[in-house]
């Protein structure tokens, strides 16, 4: 049982700074990086707003942990699902998020985004397949 | 069945608390195994000594020792969210230079990686938060 | 794979019903508890989303019925009351649960 691997989604449905969810929670995803399982993030709701560009917390003495969702990539978390609808309802597009990459190991190191854009349709049948659902 | 419990809320303030608690025993009842009850966030509150309700209130964390102790449940509470917010065993009041240690009986603090091997070794994680 | 779904908070309060609702497809379980049994009421303007939904089985945690001061008579048809021992049940049931904290 424990030498499966199993599809772990991570689901971040909360804004950050505003509490603390967040910033916990990508601190799961980067110790549970080294569980060698099948990582997802999901980002629907207020969630995507942890993916916004130009994150600067020097005015409310916070960490900006912002940057380490560009580590994930090192830590082979590349599947970073972002709902589309949530980013329509929220006035934003691709383009207000960081461009978050990996190099891609069986594809000569490649620089691919792990940004994922998908429909909340789409989304339903990737958390269908998942084994475990973390909720922060 | 193998069940995993994560606690993402403190007592008294979010139901979460007596919810998973009221949870974990039905699971105990139903005569499943708890692998693991993984406190996270302020969920680390509820492994705090120091925690003093009223007499006509039920002591939540009284009550997760007691069902610990009477299942051997393994109480983890996270090292990282518990430093926060002040919740110290022996070896974490030392290593801190720290003057006490509050860690309820029967509970232990240990790392993130408890909460992902829950994960993987469970038949099912079960959360409760806010 | 079939998914229970946990909704604790009143959809007056907070969207994670409706996000929930969005999600969960048919053959799949929502359970409202806590605050989320304000979901389950007749009568209220969000008792027709739910009973729109096809497919879905619908739960509600009579305790927290009970401790909010809703009788079970107020309940939508067709969403079932269950005990904290039916909650273990839907959980061991379905493939997985999800929190809609």
């Amino acid at each position: 049982m424990s030498e499966q691997i199993k599809k772990f989604m991570y689901i971040n449905r909360r804004a950050p700074y505003g509490t603390i969810y967040a910033w916990e929670s990508l601190e799961v995803v980067l110790i549970g990086a080294a569980f060698d399982q099948d990582v997802s993030l999901a980002f629907m709701d207020d969630g995507v707003y942890q993916l916004i560009k130009g994150q600067d917390t020097s005015e409310v003495d916070m960490k900006n942990f912002s940057p380490t969702y560009q580590a994930l990539g090192d830590y082979d978390v590349t599947k970073l699902f972002v709902e589309k609808e949530s980013l329509e309802e929220r006035g934003l597009t691709l383009e207000d998020l960081m461009p978050l990459t990996y190099e891609d190991e069986d594809d000569d190191w490649a620089e691919k985004a792990s940004i994922r854009l998908v429909s909340r349709a789409e989304l339903a049948d990737i958390l269908e397949q998942q084994d475990v659902i973390f909720s922060f | 069945m193998k069940f995993a419990i994560q606690v993402n809320e403190g007592p008294y303030q979010h139901q979460a608390a007596d919810s998973a608690y009221q949870f974990t025993k039905a699971v105990l009842e139903a005569g499943h195994e708890i692998m693991r009850v993984f406190f996270y966030h302020d969920g680390v509150n509820n492994g705090t000594s120091l925690t003093t309700p009223p007499q006509d209130d039920r002591n939540i964390v009284n009550r997760w020792s007691e069902l610990g102790k009477k299942h051997d449940l393994d109480l983890v509470v996270c090292v990282a969210a518990a430093q926060r917010r002040g919740i110290v065993d022996e070896g974490e009041m030392k290593r801190n230079g720290k003057s006490a240690q509050n860690i309820a009986d029967g509970f232990r603090i240990s790392g993130l990686g408890q909460l992902v091997e829950a994960g993987i070794q469970s038949d099912r994680l079960v959360v409760f938060g806010d | 794979m079939s998914t229970l779904h946990t909704v604790n908070k009143s959809p007056f309060e907070k969207s994670s019903m409706e996000s929930c609702l969005a999600y969960a497809k048919a053959g799949s379980s929502v359970l409202l508890y806590e605050d989320g049994i304000y979901g389950a009421i007749k009568g209220t303007t969000v008792a027709e989303k739910v009973t729109a939904k096809n497919g879905v089985n619908f739960y509600v945690l009579g305790p927290d019925l009970k401790a909010r001061g809703v009788s079970e008579d107020k309940v939508v048809d067709g969403i079932e009351i269950v005990d904290y021992a039916k909650f273990v049940t839907l959980a061991a049931e379905n493939d997985k649960v999800q929190a809609w904290v």
